[in-house]
């Protein structure tokens, strides 16, 4: 396998897991909106919380995560930019 | 002082900027005190934020097509998260959506993680290697990447039906605000409201939109956490409300149980007169439904909000603009990071405007007491005139019920400073900051579909001779022509005919959303497929949405997908067509798999020059 291969294989598998924190942040989670209602978090109703404010700070500090790791992975195979 | 370039002093500028302006509010306070009018108040903070954003538009103006299209490929990462923000952040987001979680609850916070889920789609999907390909649109890409004028000229005809339906709101909403601020009429706020977005988009394009956008973040964010936390100290609900409003919550639940939450029947509403668009509190404010259909319901909604934010051409543009490839990905993040400034406070807002209304111990609290006492209280007084709320005395006895009490959306951001006392200047400044989201989110729209009527029909499809000069000048009166569209659409009022902004979502879900991550994604993806992919998505959820909402048709919704969702239907019909279409047809050829290729990897040259 050449090099970009490599490289394209491990970024499909970082845009997965990715994408899997992704769907169960903005949905796995909701599926049980009413069973984890009861439970709380800060003093708020957890589903509450989460529509509310935990799984929109989650996103944003997912895409940052992801933003870093897809560097490292850009690196490591030599794609990354040299400017900025 | 200002050693280096413009990009360089970025931050200084900026830092001024918002100091110049928090000084402007400090003065207008002063002035307030000092016995100036609340309308001229209001004039004045209207006034000064568009001259600047005039200002900022004018000293911006280029003659160069990659300025024009692209803001010279410089804008820097936090910077364009910023403009971003300010660009997806509509006056509707500002006005109304701090209101809809007042009256709509969990159900309706599904937009809440919609509009910020579709960021990760953004970073991991599409934007580094729309960057690295370095097109001007959005259609450029299909353009490119599929090869051929028909695909081309698709694209072009998904982005400007979603962009659209979008724009005549936000001009709409522009005229709103400029016509009370101002004290003039409503279509002559229109017209008001568009020469503003005209001011700052037309001498430079891209590059004047992207820094009038970042000063229209710093408006609006500032106007949108200044009440939040006033409030929220002035009540004594806590010093920092995100994470100190639990108590709140709670004391909103049992005070719903203890007045009881009444759903009023269409009828009651009609006979007592209540002006259309008021709504009373009849959904809980912190509870969940029961049952599949609601889990349904709001993954669904959720689902066509993430899609459609992946989708839209006014946001995928924007990371166009970044120096490099790594930077767009971050800028992605940065996007999210102002965005949730002002969505996680739009919660907030609503908690603290309810408490204040119905908190019996409050000074403000208005349920429970006589209505006579509530009719003359001054805001009452004056929001009533205006048709915003509405009181009916159900049950004749002279005290208001929960269900009693009436008021339009918008109401809950515009009209709580000062249910919560506090001085007008607030008032002024979330009329400017109100203004400001609106116009922002107006500028990239007409931006994008003036762009891609220009580069893309024009230069690509027309005239592909024509001189960089002449390609400006046609680019500049398709802008002007593209906004007076909208704001003669928007000085009809029919917009609420139009439909809602959600549909603009969904539209551009049904025909772009799997034509750009195919195009990336999966090399065996062929014109011929994504012709058939676009055509024949947008056209089943249109086909779909004429069937189901209540104005067209208004068949019963299939498994709860209504008017809302219907991209739904139209985007996993573009899937299925694009693959069969894409599998029977000839693979692309080996230059095409070479392009494909090279926009997965950051490193190297743009597919696209930086001039094409």
């Amino acid at each position: 396998m050449s090099n970009k291969e490599k490289h394209w294989q491990k970024t499909k598998g970082h845009m997965i897991m990715t994408l899997c924190l992704w769907a169960f942040f903005s949905m796995v989670i909701f599926l049980f909106g009413y069973e984890i209602n009861g439970m709380s978090f800060l003093g708020y109703p957890l589903a509450y919380y989460m529509t509310a404010q935990g799984s929109l700070l989650a996103f944003v500090i997912i895409i940052f995560w992801f933003a870093n790791k897809q560097e490292k992975i850009d690196e490591e195979f030599g794609f990354g930019e040299k400017e900025d | 002082m200002f050693k280096g370039g413009f990009i360089q002093n970025l931050p200084k500028i900026y830092g001024l900027y918002t100091g110049g302006f928090l000084v402007f509010i400090l003065m207008m306070a002063i002035a307030e005190q000092a016995g100036v009018t609340a309308k001229t108040i209001g004039i004045l903070f209207v006034a000064f934020t568009v001259a600047i954003y005039a200002l900022i538009g004018y000293l911006s103006r280029t003659i160069q097509v990659d300025a024009y299209y692209l803001a010279g490929r410089q804008v820097p990462t936090v910077f364009n998260g910023m403009a971003t923000a300010a660009d997806w952040m509509s006056g509707a987001s500002f006005v109304a959506l701090a209101g809809g979680v007042y009256f709509g609850g969990y159900s309706y916070m599904a937009f809440l993680v919609g509009w910020t889920g579709g960021y990760v789609l953004v970073s991991t999907l599409l934007a580094p290697y729309l960057r690295k390909f370095g097109c001007y649109t959005v259609p450029d890409f299909i353009g490119t990447r599929y090869g051929g004028n028909g695909v081309r000229f698709c694209a072009v005809l998904v982005l400007v039906l979603a962009s659209f339906t979008y724009v005549t709101a936000q001009i709409n909403a522009t005229g709103t605000i400029a016509a009370r601020a101002l004290g003039i009429p409503f279509e002559a706020g229109v017209w008001v409201g568009l020469v503003s977005i005209l001011l700052c988009s037309m001498l430079g394009g891209m590059r004047a939109v992207t820094w009038t956008q970042v000063a229209q973040y710093i408006v609006l964010i500032v106007a949108y956490l200044i009440p939040v936390f006033w409030i929220s100290n002035k009540i004594g609900a806590g010093v920092f409300p995100h994470l100190m409003l639990g108590d709140e919550v709670q004391r909103i639940t049992d005070l719903e149980s203890q007045f009881g939450l009444v759903k009023n029947s269409a009828a009651d509403v009609k006979a007592a007169g209540v002006p259309g668009g008021l709504k009373s509190i009849a959904v809980a404010h912190a509870g969940v439904g029961a049952g599949g259909m609601a889990v349904w319901k709001y993954i669904s909604l959720a689902i066509c909000m993430m899609v459609g934010t992946a989708s839209l051409p006014h946001i995928l543009m924007r990371y166009f603009t970044t120096p490099s490839v790594k930077s767009a990905r971050k800028s992605v993040a940065w996007s999210l990071f102002f965005i949730f400034l002002l969505y996680s406070s739009a919660p907030m807002l609503a908690t603290l405007s309810k408490i204040s209304l119905m908190d019996p111990n409050l000074p403000t609290g208005i349920i429970g007491k006589s209505i006579a006492d509530v009719q003359s209280l001054e805001w009452v007084k004056q929001w009533s005139s205006q048709k915003q709320v509405f009181i009916a005395d159900f049950n004749g006895d002279g005290i208001l019920q929960l269900n009693e009490w009436f008021m339009r959306t918008g109401v809950v951001v515009l009209a709580t400073p000062e249910v919560a006392g506090l001085p007008y200047v607030i008032s002024g400044l979330v009329a400017a900051g109100g203004m400001a989201a609106a116009m922002s989110t107006a500028d990239g729209l007409v931006l994008a579909i003036s762009n891609a009527l220009s580069h893309d029909v024009y230069y690509n499809m027309i005239d592909p001779k024509a001189d960089v000069r002449k390609r400006l000048i046609v680019a500049r009166v398709l802008l002007v022509v593209v906004g007076a569209a909208g704001a003669y659409i928007a000085s009809m009022r029919i917009t609420s005919i139009l439909g809602a902004v959600a549909w603009a979502f969904d539209f551009a879900m049904s025909g772009l959303f799997f034509p750009l991550v195919l195009g990336v994604w999966w090399k065996r993806a062929t014109r011929e497929g994504a012709i058939a992919g676009m055509l024949s998505g947008l056209a089943a959820g249109t086909a779909y949405l004429i069937y189901v909402y209540p104005k067209f048709l208004g068949n019963p919704a299939w498994l709860g997908i209504d008017h809302l969702r219907f991209g739904l239907i139209g985007a996993p019909v573009c899937l299925v067509v694009m693959v069969v279409v894409s599998l029977m047809t000839k693979a692309p050829d080996a230059a095409t798999q070479r392009m494909v290729d090279e926009v997965r990897v950051p490193s190297g040259k743009s597919i696209l020059g930086r001039a094409h």
